[in-house]
C-alpha cells in the first residue's frame, strides 16, 4: 500500500478516479432501470384505477391518461365493500397478533430462561414440527373446526395462534437466550417469581424482537388467502383479500374496478410499512440465519 | 455391561456416592413446575394442530372419506389412483417446472440486487425500499394487478417487449406461456431473499475485501472467492426455504388462474390440485393422500439438496 502511493503520482490516481466515476454511473443506471422494473406494476395498477374505460382498453396503451377519474373506486367499493372487510381483515389481525406474541414469548421464555429437564428434548419437537408442511393438516383441521362449529367464525384464523406459533418460539428463544443471566437472577433473589421476571423484565428487554414477530404475524394474517378462503362463507365475513379474489371472479376483464380495489387493498400496507420499516428489515435479518 | 447393569444399586451405597437419579431438589421441581407452565400453551398446541392433524391426516389418506362421509378403510387405493390420474401427473409436473426455474431465479435476482445494494452509493435505502415494496404488498392484489401488466393487448409487458420489436405472447391466456409469466410474477417479491443476502454481505470482512483488492483481484475474483464463502449459508437457507416454499405455491395461482388452474391445466400445480380434491371434490382422503406424496417429494428434495450443496457451505464460526 505505503509503496503504490508514494511511487503513485496524480497520473496513476486520476485514472483510478475515473474508473471509479464510471463505476458509479453504471452502478446508478442498473439501479435505476431496476427500480422502474420493479414499480411499473404500481405505477399501472394506480393509473389504471384513475384511467376511463376508454383509456383502460386502449391500444397502443396510454401511459399517462389525460383525463383522470374516480369513477372505477366508485363503482368498484359499490360492490366491493372496503371498510367492512379492512374492519374484518383488522379483527383477524389484531386477535391473532396478540396471541402469537403473547404465546410464544410465554413459551420461550419457558425454554430458554428455566433450567428444566425437558427443555431441550421440548425445544427439538417444536423445532420439527416447522418442517410439517401447511398442506399436510389442513384438512384434518378444517373437519375438526367444522366439527367444533367454528366454520364461518374467525375462531379458526385466532385461536392457534394463542398457543404458540413454533417459527416465532425459534425467533424468540434466541433472542431471550442472549439476555444476560444476571438480569433475571437478580430480581429472583428479590423474590419476584418467573411470571414477574417474564413480564416485568423479559418482555420489555425484546421490543424489538417483540416488535418483529408481530409484524410478521400482522402481515401474515393481512395476506393469507388460503385460510379465509377454507374457513369463511359467508360474503359479509369475507376479508380483503378473500373479498378480491371473488371480486377478481366477477370482473375478470373489467380492470378499472379491479386496479381501484387492489389500489386500496395495498396502499395501507405500504403506509404501515414507511412507518415500521426498520423493524420490518430487523425482523427479516433476525429471520435469516443469524439466529 | 451387563455388569454396570446390575450394580448401581450396589456400588451407589457402599461408595457413599448418592444415586444419580436422586429425588429432585426444591429448586429443580420448583423450575420442572414453572418450566411446564410457561410452554403448556406451546405443548397443547403442539397436540391440537399440529400432532392430531398429522395422524388423522395419514389415516384419512387409507380411507374414503368425504366431507360428508365418514372415513372407511381401504388401504393403498387412493395411493394406486394418483399413479393413474393423469391429472395429478401433470399438476406434478407442473409443480417441479415453477420450483426448478423460478427458485434459481429468485435467488440470481436477489443476490444482484443485494451486490447492488452493498455497494457505497447513494440514495441506497430508497432503492432497498423499492426493490423490497413487492415483498409486503399482499399477494392476492398484487396477483390481480399483473393480470393486467400480463394483459395481450392493453397490458404494460407486452408493450415493453414491443419496444424491442418483440411480439410478447398471449402470457396467462397461453397454455405455453402461463406458467413463465407466473415465474416472473414471484420473481417481482424477490426482495425477503435480498434483504437476507444484503445482511449475509454486510458480514464480510471488509478488509479481507481490501487484501484481496491489493493482491490485484477483480470484482468477480473478489465475489467468488471472498464473498461467496461468506453468502454461502444465507444461499443454503435461500435455496432450502425457497424449495419448500415452491412446492407449496398456492395463491397466486389461483388468483391468477381464477381457481382453476388453467388454461388447460397448464398452471395447476400440486397444492392447486389438493385443495381442488378437497374443498370442491371434497374428497378428503384423496386429498391426503396428495399431500402426503407431495411431503415425500418435499423432504428428498430437501435432503438431496443438504447432500449436494450443505457440504459447500463454510461456517464463518468453525
Amino acid at each position: 500500500m505505503a509503496v503504490a502511493t508514494s511511487t503513485g503520482t496524480a497520473g496513476v490516481r486520476a485514472p483510478n478516479w475515473w474508473l471509479k466515476l464510471v463505476e458509479k454511473i453504471v452502478t446508478h443506471a442498473a439501479l435505476i432501470v431496476l427500480s422502474v422494473m420493479f414499480l411499473i406494476p404500481f405505477f399501472w395498477m394506480v393509473s389504471g384505477s384513475l384511467k376511463t374505460g376508454e383509456d383502460l382498453n386502449a391500444f397502443p396503451v396510454v401511459w399517462f391518461p389525460d383525463t383522470l377519474t374516480l369513477e372505477n373506486y366508485v363503482a368498484g367499493l359499490q360492490v366491493f365493500p372496503f371498510g367492512r372487510y379492512l374492519f374484518n381483515t383488522l379483527i383477524i389481525c389484531v386477535f391473532s397478533m396478540i396471541g402469537a406474541v403473547l404465546s410464544s414469548s410465554f413459551v420461550a421464555y419457558g425454554l430458554s430462561r428455566i433450567e428444566w429437564r425437558w427443555r431441550t428434548p421440548l425445544f427439538v419437537i417444536l423445532l420439527s414440527t416447522l418442517m410439517v408442511p401447511f398442506y399436510v393438516t389442513m384438512v384434518p383441521l378444517f373437519t375438526m373446526f367444522r366439527g367444533l362449529g367454528w366454520t364461518n367464525t374467525y375462531l379458526p384464523l385466532i385461536v392457534p395462534h394463542f398457543f404458540g406459533v413454533p417459527f416465532f418460539i425459534f425467533l424468540l428463544r434466541q433472542f431471550f437466550l442472549s439476555i444476560p443471566r444476571e438480569m433475571s437472577e437478580s430480581a429472583r433473589l428479590d423474590g419476584a417469581n418467573e411470571l414477574v421476571i417474564y413480564w416485568r423484565i423479559i418482555l420489555p428487554l425484546a421490543k424489538p424482537a417483540l416488535a418483529a414477530v408481530a409484524l410478521f404475524q400482522f402481515l401474515a394474517s393481512w395476506n393469507d388467502l388460503l385460510g379465509p378462503l377454507i374457513y369463511l362463507s359467508d360474503a359479509d365475513s369475507y376479508t380483503l383479500s378473500l373479498g378480491l379474489t371473488f371480486f377478481r371472479g366477477e370482473y375478470a376483464t373489467q380492470f378499472g374496478p379491479l386496479m381501484a380495489a387492489s389500489t386500496v387493498v395495498v396502499i395501507p400496507v405500504i403506509v404501515v410499512f414507511f412507518f415500521a420499516q426498520r423493524t420490518f428489515i430487523q425482523g427479516i435479518t433476525l429471520t435469516g440465519v443469524k439466529g | 455391561m451387563t455388569t454396570t447393569a446390575s450394580n448401581p444399586s450396589q456400588t451407589a451405597p457402599a461408595t457413599g456416592v448418592p444415586r444419580k437419579r436422586s429425588r429432585a431438589t426444591p429448586a429443580q421441581r420448583r423450575n420442572l413446575f414453572w418450566g411446564l407452565v410457561f410452554t403448556s400453551p406451546g405443548i397443547i398446541g403442539l397436540l391440537w394442530f399440529t400432532a392430531y392433524p398429522v395422524l388423522a391426516s395419514i389415516y384419512y389418506s387409507f380411507t374414503s372419506a368425504t366431507m360428508v362421509r365418514s372415513p372407511k378403510w381401504i388401504g393403498f387405493t387412493n395411493y394406486a389412483a394418483l399413479m393413474k390420474d393423469p391429472t395429478w401427473w401433470q399438476s406434478l409436473y407442473n409443480t417441479f417446472y415453477y420450483v426448478v426455474l423460478s427458485v434459481p431465479i429468485g435467488i440470481v435476482v436477489a443476490l444482484i440486487l443485494a451486490l447492488l445494494l452493498n455497494l457505497n452509493i447513494r440514495g441506497k435505502s430508497i432503492y432497498r425500499v423499492i426493490f423490497y415494496l413487492p415483498a409486503i404488498v399482499p399477494l392476492v392484489a398484487s396477483a390481480v394487478v399483473w393480470l393486467y401488466v400480463f394483459n395481450p393487448q392493453f397490458g404494460v409487458f407486452n408493450t415493453i417487449l414491443g419496444w424491442f420489436g418483440i411480439t410478447g405472447p398471449g402470457w396467462l391466456a397461453d397454455p405455453l406461456w402461463a406458467m413463465p409469466a407466473i415465474i416472473i410474477f414471484s420473481t417481482w417479491g424477490a426482495g425477503n431473499l435480498m434483504i437476507i443476502l444484503l445482511a449475509g454481505l454486510q458480514d464480510v470482512p471488509q478488509d479481507l475485501h481490501d487484501q484481496a483488492k491489493v493482491d490485484g483481484a477483480g470484482a468477480l475474483r473478489r465475489f467468488r472467492h471472498v464473498s461467496l464463502p461468506f453468502l454461502s449459508p444465507h444461499l443454503l437457507f435461500a435455496l432450502v426455504t425457497g424449495l419448500i416454499a415452491g412446492f407449496q405455491f398456492f395463491t397466486p395461482i389461483f388468483v391468477l388462474s381464477n381457481g382453476t388452474g388453467g388454461p388447460a391445466g397448464s398452471t395447476t400445480v400440486s397444492g392447486l390440485y389438493l385443495f381442488q380434491n378437497a374443498f370442491q371434490f371434497f374428497k378428503v382422503g384423496y386429498a391426503s393422500a396428495i399431500a402426503w406424496v407431495l411431503f415425500i417429494i418435499v423432504a428428498l428434495a430437501t435432503l438431496l439438496v443438504f447432500r449436494l450443496v450443505g457440504r459447500r457451505v463454510y461456517y464463518a464460526g468453525s
